[in-house]
């Protein structure tokens, strides 16, 4: 039997949103299957779609038409309600209740399962370290007590409260300065590597998505699916021009930025340069280089012994760039 | 002329504090019987209504003509159907109290943030629930307000309520007024309309206290 709370499967096929009084859909046709344990990112300029398509998964929006299955079941067919408790769900706007403190919030889900007030006081304090949030300090404070940083981790934990095998995200990052960003980024990269949800992450910035998903899809007007692949994939081989334009410049580092220096062919060492663990990626080998202004960069492996370097033609190889011919013409 | 009857004042109350308390209570009481009445309707039209245009114009602008009807016109309106005392103050007081309740529960439903209803309902509550748990409680420090006005309101307009045997502290005034030129006139009318105004701060100073308690920890200033 497979772990109910581990990521489960969604399917969309030919779904349409048409708001009423709108000559053309906010979302038409759109398919796409998210296998279990996936985290998918939706990316796409202001208005095209992208709320609107994640919120017909929860029937916040009931869809005009098409089909919607998770883990099989059709989820009109569902009552709502129910349906609800097992998504969880980070809105734009955060939506933490004001007058409920820090704990209560948490617990909503849980509460609405019918869970025992012992059970739930150990899942909130669970969720507040998860989410490197002391209990102790934070669990009875109130929303307005909390920094915009804290308010969304908070928000993610409420959503995960209930252990729900399937979370919709919209820009849970997106009121934070960059700093806080980047750092609520890389803990819950760290996070969903543990929990394997199945996740449709909504988001403006196509660096996040990069950072984070598994796949992109690269959304446009009326949420119309122009690529939808690994961020790598999308990088080296954008389907058109719309997604290139989308990724605008610094494709290049962004890819670098993907690939573990342990991936690629190394040379031999020489003794005086700087060096790097096997686990960084070749864009942090890059900036080495060209903070050291040196030809290349040695590399350590696991135990800290020297495995290799790696030069500047070695870094453009990985993105399969041809070896600069020296003198040449091609 | 003046300062002989001002001292008599003293005289006057000396001998009728008993009666005095006792006229103060009922006018308290007429008060609350009626705020929480029109508390309990007032909410629920504001509940049936808030979300839905055209009744909450007709419900708002039928509360806002309703009040301007003067009180001694609805008195005497009221008492062929419901006879002298209680019943016809009681009830005026509840009409006036109507509109200030409807409209500020009607204010607060709607300042309620939308994106709040949602979160609440993407995580399953029920309708219900969420009008519960969410709206109401984030509306209330507004709908306190209202019923704060509408007591504002009350204490005064049941004073005119003695017009048609009503109670409270309008018996006194009434008989000040009717018997001008007898030695105790002025001092019934004088002792019934600073109570009056005495009982509108007490009662208002308990508002300040209901609305601090009465509301959220995590919403208060
Ligand atoms: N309730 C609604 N009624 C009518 N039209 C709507 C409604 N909600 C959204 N729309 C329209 O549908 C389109 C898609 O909106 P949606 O909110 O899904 O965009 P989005 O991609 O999430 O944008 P953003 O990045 O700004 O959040 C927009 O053109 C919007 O104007
Ligand atoms: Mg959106």
């Amino acid at each position: 039997m497979p772990d109910p709370t581990a990521g489960v499967g969604i399917e969309l096929s030919d779904v349409t949103k048409r708001y009423p009084g709108q000559e053309h859909g906010a979302v038409e046709d759109f398919s796409l299957r998210v296998e279990p344990g996936e985290l998918l990112m939706f990316v796409g300029p202001s208005g095209c779609g992208k709320t609107t398509t994640m919120k017909m998964i929860n029937r916040i929006i009931e869809p005009t038409s098409g089909s919607i299955t998770i883990d099989g079941e059709d989820v009109l067919s569902l009552d709502p309600n129910e349906l609800r408790r097992h998504i969880g769900y980070v809105i734009q706007q955060i939506g933490l209740f004001p007058h409920m403190t820090i704990a209560e919030n948490i617990a909503t889900v849980p509460k609405l399962l019918g869970w025992s007030k012992a059970r739930v006081a150990d899942r909130v304090d669970e969720l507040l370290r998860t989410v490197a949030l002391d209990p102790g300090v934070f669990a009875h404070r109130y929303p307005k007590q909390l920094s915009g940083g804290q308010q969304q981790r908070v928000g993610v934990a409420r959503a995960l409260a209930a252990d729900p095998p399937v979370m919709l995200m919209d820009e849970p990052f997106g009121a934070t300065d960059p700093i806080t960003r980047l750092r609520l980024q890389e803990e819950f990269r760290r996070l969903q590597a543990d929990i394997g949800k199945t996740i449709i992450f909504v988001t403006h910035d196509f660096d996040e998505a990069v950072r984070l998903g598994d796949r992109i899809a690269v959304l446009s007007e009326r949420s119309r699916i122009e690529q939808c692949d690994t961020p790598a994939n999308i990088l080296a081989d954008p389907a058109n021009e719309y997604v290139a334009g989308f990724i605008g410049r610094g494709a290049g580092l962004m890819r670098l930025a993907l690939i573990p220096i342990g991936e690629v062919p190394l040379e031999a060492p020489d003794d005086s340069s700087a060096a790097l663990g096997v686990q960084d990626s070749l864009r942090d080998a890059l900036d080495l280089l060209v903070l050291t202004g040196g030809q290349r960069v040695n590399v350590t492996d696991e135990s800290g012994s020297v495995a290799g370097s790696l030069t500047h033609a070695g870094i453009s190889a990985a993105l399969g760039a041809p070896r600069l011919p020296t003198g040449t013409a091609p | 002329m003046t300062g002989l009857q001002l001292a008599n004042l003293d005289d006057f109350l000396a001998r009728r504090w008993e009666d005095v308390v006792e006229l103060a209570l009922q006018h308290l009481a007429a008060v609350a019987i009626s705020l929480a009445l029109a508390t309990a309707i007032g909410v629920l039209i504001g509940l049936l209504v808030w979300d839905r245009p055209v009744p909450r114009s007709v419900s708002l602008t039928a509360a806002g003509i309703a009040i301007t009807i003067p009180s001694l016109a609805l008195l005497a309106l009221l008492s062929p159907v419901l006879g002298l005392g209680w019943a016809p103050t009681i009830v005026s007081l509840v009409f006036y109290s109507l509109l200030p309740i409807v409209r500020n529960t009607v204010v607060g439903l709607r300042e309620v943030p939308g994106h709040l209803v949602e979160s609440a309902r993407g995580m399953g509550m029920t309708p219900a629930a969420v009008l519960l748990r969410i709206q109401l409680p984030l509306a209330w420090p507004v709908i306190v307000t209202g019923i704060r006005v509408a007591a504002q309101l009350t204490v005064g307009i049941a004073a005119i309520a003695a017009y048609v045997a009503g109670p409270g502290l309008g018996v006194y005034i009434f008989r000040g007024l009717s018997s001008l030129g007898s030695v105790n006139a002025l001092n019934f009318a004088l002792t019934g309309t600073l109570c009056v105004v005495l009982l509108a701060l007490l009662i208002d100073g308990a508002f300040v206290l209901i609305t601090r308690y009465s509301t959220p920890r995590g919403l208060r200033a």
